[in-house]
């Protein structure tokens, strides 16, 4: 059981075509090695005295040698020398690589230090050269040149396992089993032998590949396999002497040489393929899938921002955005909330025009300040986003070019669109560096970004954005990656932005504590579409969908009673790879019966005037139980056997106990 | 008895001229069968604390202590009766061991064979996970549920006193509840001693008991969960209250009256490699030398946090009723 | 403004103090590697079995001319002298003399130094101009999975290509171009005719990969957070790729680039010797099997003080392209 995830890995390498191609050719190559000295030795030696040098014939297909004899028999038999020593000088470098790349672990810090030092003053100098220096001592001949190469390759291996030695030491599951108890060897052969498994193998067979084609090096040299014995680089040596009278002697073990060391190569880089990222979903086109049905935008003036059934869908097909509608007037601030798999981030990069291939946005209206946005990028437009739209995203410290500094990022956007000249730009620049507050900001422009701290570095992302008049700014997950009295600078400083200069803000979190703070209206995501849509005053006591409800329920605040269970959702959000039909959260929903299961519910107006998607709006408003207060008894376990036993649906996704 | 107690703690990193003191002088007290929340921001040094009780850091100053009987540096193949539950549930379970095997590599030695089975069946149903998942990976499972595994993991050994490290900062909201109610109902089950870690204070005050506010390596204020919050005496934990998320709260309207004054409102967290002189947290206290001109000694001097109410570390709170044994 | 100046003047301060760090940093890091080198090269005479004089002159070689060359070797005083005569000689600028033709090893390596420069030079120029464009080229063109036919075709194409090693090709390419076509000369130092296929016999294999790396890295910066803020910020793809994706492509390039010059370097070693090129590589061969050992000695050490510098250069370049490393390393 353990063993089914690796088995199946391999599996899945030699269906590949790459994958297929190496493995026989390998294999090909192996039984040759262990078959041609039994079968052809005695053609491979036998002298022809009559017919020394003589090119291809019908008798000697390659031609024969300087002593007459057949050079095909012989680089057929030259096989299993040439991949016995490789394979042998292979195994040599990853052991001893391993070894000493594994030293930290296996014998502690410092011993690792010291070893790591030593490799790394190695590794400096290229296998050729250590093979050569590792020649000299060793003598020259067979045994000599496969110690040499092995011990050159040692290096290159000691410093790859010891990276990724590093990296999975580092990572919690190895300190958890310290914690445990675990001892060091049991640690080493456990834990982390198996999670840098993959990398090591492909390079070893790498490895193999180099070493093969090493030794015919040295082989060719003089300096490797000595007569009376012969491997393909001793041939090639041979042939090369007589190479203008009867090139294919040389030629025959070249060809050999290359076909065995492209099948090791090939074969590590289709593993390499199969367990790297983007081990890819069936190609295939997105879908044209019938929109959800949206309400009709109404627009008019004042309208900043009008968007109608936007949808984005990857091969596969994923479709994580399925016909999001809604509109924004200047200087509003409106939130989109929403979890995991939501699509609320991709609605924002979508709205932003920033989606990529292989995704593809489709809307049937998409309008910023009265331009069609899907008619095309071209220079007018983006003139138009590049100085009217302010995109801010999460991670402050990978959004900007760490190579570049701040100042002149921000430049950009002026010299770009504003046609200003570098000074002019960089002045305003610092400018708007002091608008978001950021201290000293003449010296910080001239600084790059990891010298700032990550609120600072959010704050210098947002001033990036007031370059130019911006109508609107959209910020995804602005906070998210902030301490949190850093977050409320940064939420106050948009909404002194809001305030000062009526810009609207588009702000998406996971957070609706945040969302509340700065916005006036949210817009609540869940599954790929807008499940509800009200003011934030609203929401305290007015949500009408079961999903808003839960998630309000389940955000414990400084108020939450303490003395009972917190609230919880059931159930996991669904895969936006697998849609199911009707209503996305009735598997999670309480209120949810077999019209839910069947239809999906539009987003409309109810019967009290609210934008909801849901069927059942009213049962849900009449609801008298208190969401947050759960069962009465104190048990945890059976609050949450009570939630899982809902009115029973057949189509349940959630099985009793299969809790988040 | 199971009380955990850090007694002058320091912890330091590096060396001379590039030295971190990422932990410095914590007097800190997890009383038996209660549960203490560590709240603080990155660079406070709650981490640091958290994996220097369970061993994986050494201490450079002080000891901890438990039951009064100190601890030593985690060696190969002991056992410990402090276990922790790390914050990312991604990478705190081995990707290529079945959930069964990592459980039942907790479980302690002298437990064979059938009976090890046996108890990792018990310890799954101790955090509701349905049995057959013994034979799952990790990837096939969800955060909440992942979290889960991690904490029968760290309940295997038998611990006495727990210590979560923003366990459920990486989960979604709507599973957190399932995790924090775990948590509160293994506390009560198990009468565990526990350290909770979060940067988030709403969490904190639903499960705690008790609630130490870290800032740049010092514990800056302790009390009953209840008493602390009603009546917060230093600055920095009001500051964290207001960004705390009230119910209701009213929309962050531009610049408040009340507001911290410009020179400290966007003041940037300190660096913890260069920590400011006298009291830490100075340079952005809104009631700090920079906004009242006379309130020097805030730059000078540290202030003794004994003689202040909940072990405030500020010059100017309450004073204590009677002299603080800090925590 | 006389703040901005004492800000300035600051700045400057420090990061002449965080540059001057790294230099020292570097340099010392340099002469460590260069002690480990000349005592490995210095060891390496006396870690062989046996009499290395003897092995040298054979073993029918009379007794007393032995004894004489290993007088003259100083291999009759104990390790640690040998080995501090050893330094002196090196600080002198003497490698030692040949145990077979009694010539000084540093008029050897003066005569044949320049003609591996020269090769190992117009190699790199060569895989550095080809396949540092084409790489960004093919990065450009395929990213986010775009032109799949063309992805295919530069990968196998490049895979195949460089698992020939450099002698191969050379030797493929001395029967292609010499033996059938008789284009170019194939053996020995002459006219600029003769430069061009050892040249592409040592630049070939590395090229390829060269230009697969540049592709691969090319790629993985374009997927990267910043490129994303860059197209947000809507400026021309011509900036884009120039100015944001480059720089931060070459980075990791530079580093591999710099391993492959080193690679470059030992394979003049056997290009050398397909072309009877008349430079340090054929050198070598020719004294390990004659096992003249000092000749040997002297080559590794100009090889790996060659190998040396050239790793102190990709540092400083990527010093000066990448702010982070200097400053976080100090």
């Amino acid at each position: 059981m353990a063993a089914a995830p690796r088995g199946s890995a391999w599996r899945a390498v030699l269906r590949t075509p790459l994958g297929a191609t190496a493995g026989a050719l390998l294999l090909a190559v192996l039984v040759l090695a262990v078959a041609a000295p039994l079968l052809w030795s005695g053609r491979a030696g036998a002298l022809d005295t009559a017919h020394i040098l003589q090119g291809p014939s019908a008798a000697h297909w390659v031609g024969t040698d300087n002593l007459g004899r057949d050079i095909f028999y012989r680089v057929l038999v030259a096989t299993r020398l040439s991949v016995e020593l490789a394979l042998g000088a292979t195994a040599i470098g990853v052991v001893t690589g391993l070894l000493l790349g594994t030293a930290p672990v296996l014998f502690g810090a410092r011993v690792g230090r010291l070893v790591g030092a030593a490799v790394n003053i190695a590794v400096a100098f290229p296998g050729l050269l250590l093979a050569l220096f590792f020649a000299v001592i060793f003598g020259v001949g067979r045994t000599g040149a496969l110690l040499a190469i092995g011990l050159a390759v040692a290096p290159g291996f000691a410093r790859l396992t010891q990276t990724l030695t590093a990296r999975v030491s580092g990572l919690d599951f190895v300190a958890a089993a310290r914690i445990a108890g675990v001892g060091r060897p049991r640690l080493l052969v456990r834990h982390v032998l198996p999670n840098i498994g993959e990398p090591l193998v492909v390079n070893a067979t790498i490895a193999a590949g180099n070493s093969l084609l090493a030794f015919a090096g040295l082989s060719f040299l003089g300096l490797g396999v000595q007569a009376p014995d012969y491997d393909w680089g001793r041939l090639l040596g041979e042939g090369l002497n007589s190479i203008y009278i009867h090139p294919t002697a040389a030629l025959a073990p070249g060809v050999a040489v290359i076909v065995a060391g492209l099948a090791f190569n090939l074969l590590g880089e289709s593993i390499a393929k199969a367990i790297g990222p983007g081990a890819g979903r069936p190609a295939g086109r997105p879908p044209r899938a019938a929109a959800a049905p949206g309400t009709a935008t109404v627009a008019d003036d004042a309208t900043l921002l009008a968007v109608e059934s936007l949808r984005v869908s990857f091969p596969g097909p994923v479709t994580p955005v399925r016909g999001v509608s809604f509109t924004m007037r200047h200087g509003e601030g409106v939130g989109i909330v929403g979890e995991s798999g939501s699509g609320k981030s991709l609605t924002a990069l979508a709205l932003a025009q920033l989606v990529q291939e292989p995704g593809v946005v489709h809307a049937e209206r998409l309008e910023f300040l009265g331009t069609d946005l899907t008619a095309g990028t071209g220079r007018a437009q983006r003139r138009l986003l590049g100085t009217s739209l302010a995109v801010v995203f999460q991670d402050p410290m990978t959004s900007f070019n760490p190579t570049m500094r701040v100042g002149r990022q921000l430049a950009e956007v002026a010299r770009e669109h504003q046609g200003m000249g570098r000074r002019q730009s960089l002045a305003r620049a610092v400018d708007r560096l002091r608008a978001v507050r950021v201290p000293a900001a003449r010296r910080r422009a001239g600084q790059f970004p990891h010298e700032f701290s990550g609120g600072m570095r959010q704050r210098a992302m947002i001033g990036m954005g007031l370059m130019g008049t911006p109508a609107l700014i959209i910020a995804d997950e602005p906070t998210t990656a902030l301490d949190v009295t850093v977050q409320r600078q940064v939420l106050r400083l948009l909404a002194d932005i809001r305030a000062a200069d009526q810009v609207a803000l588009l702000l998406i979190s996971h957070d609706i504590t945040v969302v509340r703070q700065v916005c006036d209206r949210v817009l609540v995501m869940y599954a790929g579409r807008i499940v509800e849509e009200l003011s934030t005053d609203d929401l305290q006591a007015g949500a009408r969908h079961p999903y808003t409800r839960a998630l309000l329920a389940a955000v414990p605040d400084m108020a939450t009673d303490r003395d009972r269970p917190l609230a919880v959702i059931p159930g996991r959000p669904p895969d936006p790879a697998r849609p199911a039909p009707g209503c996305a959260f009735a598997p999670r929903c309480r209120f949810a019966d077999e019209q839910c299961t069947h239809a999906e519910p539009p987003l409309a107006l109810d019967s009290a005037g609210r934008l909801v998607a849901c069927w059942h709006t009213d049962r849900v408003a009449a609801d008298p139980a208190d969401e947050r207060a759960g069962s009465d008894q104190r048990a945890a376990s059976d609050e949450r056997r009570a939630a899982a036993g809902r009115p029973a649906a057949d189509e349940q996704e959630v099985s009793v106990g299969e809790l988040p | 008895m199971s009380e955990l107690r850090f007694e002058d703690v320091t912890v330091r990193f590096g060396h001379r001229r590039h030295a971190l003191t990422a932990v410095d002088r914590v007097d800190l007290t997890v009383p038996d069968g209660s549960v203490v929340g560590l709240v603080g921001e990155s660079g406070s040094g709650k981490s640091t604390l958290a994996r220097t009780a369970v061993g994986l850091n050494r201490v450079s100053g002080g000891r901890v202590l438990l039951d009064g009987r100190p601890l030593r540096p985690v060696r190969g193949g002991e056992r410990r009766p402090l276990q922790l539950v790390f914050q990312d549930p991604y990478s705190s379970l081995d990707p290529r061991m079945t959930v069964g095997s990592t459980v039942a590599e907790a479980v302690p030695r002298g437990v064979r064979g059938v009976s090890r089975r046996g108890e990792v069946a018990r310890l799954l149903e101790l955090v509701d996970l349905p049995a057959d998942l013994v034979d799952r990976y990790p990837a096939e499972l969800s955060g909440g549920q992942r979290q889960r595994v991690a904490l029968a993991r760290a309940l295997a050994g038998r611990p006495e006193v727990l210590i979560a490290d923003e366990i459920t900062s990486a989960l979604d909201v709507s599973i957190q509840g399932t995790v924090l109610n775990l948590v509160s109902d293994l506390h009560r089950r198990l009468n565990l001693s526990m350290l909770f870690i979060s940067h988030n204070l709403a969490v904190v005050r639903y499960v705690s008991d008790y609630i130490a506010v870290m800032y740049l390596g010092r514990i800056v204020e302790f009390g009953a969960t209840d008493e602390l919050l009603a009546d917060p005496q230093h600055p920095y934990t009001r500051e964290l209250l207001a960004a705390a998320p009230q119910p209701g709260a009213a929309a962050l309207g531009p610049e408040e009256e009340d507001a911290a004054p410009r020179a400290v409102s966007d003041a940037e967290p300190a660096d913890p490699h260069r920590p400011p002189t006298g009291c830490r947290f100075h340079p952005r206290c809104p009631v700090g030398p920079l906004v009242l001109a006379d309130r020097e000694v805030c730059r000078t001097d540290e202030p003794a946090a004994a003689l202040h109410r909940h072990g405030a570390a500020c010059h100017f709170a309450a004073p204590a009723a009677r002299p603080q044994p800090v925590a | 403004m006389t703040t901005a100046t004492a800000d300035s003047r600051r700045i400057a301060g420090i990061a002449q103090n965080a540059w001057l760090r790294f230099a020292l940093r570097r340099l010392g890091r340099l002469l460590i590697s260069l002690w480990v080198l000349v005592t490995a090269a210095f060891l390496m005479i006396h870690l062989i079995p046996g009499d290395p004089v003897r092995a040298a002159l054979g073993s029918t070689a009379p007794l007393d001319l032995v004894n004489a060359r290993r007088k003259m070797l100083g291999l009759d005083d104990p390790l640690w002298q040998q080995y501090l005569h050893y330094l002196h000689n090196l600080f002198a600028g003497d490698l030692g003399t040949s145990i077979t033709s009694g010539l000084p090893v540093s008029q050897l390596v003066g005569d044949r130094l320049p003609a591996t420069l020269e090769l190992a030079g117009l190699a790199f120029l060569l895989a550095v101009l080809v396949c540092v464009p084409l790489g960004l080229t093919m990065g450009v063109l395929t990213r986010g999975g775009r032109r799949r036919p063309a992805e295919l075709a530069f990968t196998s194409t490049s895979i195949v290509l460089a698992a020939v090693p450099d002698f191969l090709v050379g030797v493929a390419l001395v029967y292609l171009f010499g033996v059938q076509l008789a284009w170019a000369p194939v053996a020995g130092r002459g006219g600029a005719g003769s430069y061009i296929l050892p040249v592409v016999s040592l630049a070939l294999g590395p090229a390829v990969v060269l230009a697969r790396i540049v592709r691969v890295e090319t790629l993985a910066v374009l997927q990267a957070d910043y490129l994303r803020t860059a197209r947000a910020k809507r400026l021309p793809d011509r900036l884009i790729y120039l100015r944001h994706a480059l720089p931060n492509a070459l980075t990791a390039t530079i580093t591999l680039g710099g391993l492959l010059l080193g690679g470059l370097v030992a394979g003049t070693v056997l290009v050398e010797n397909v072309f009877a090129w008349p430079g340090l590589g054929s050198t070598i061969v020719q004294s390990i099997l004659a096992k003249d050992y000092p000749v040997v000695q002297g080559v590794v050490l100009v090889y790996g003080v060659g190998v040396l510098l050239i790793n102190l250069l990709v540092d400083v370049a990527l010093a000066l392209l990448d702010p982070r490393s200097t400053i976080r390393e100090s």
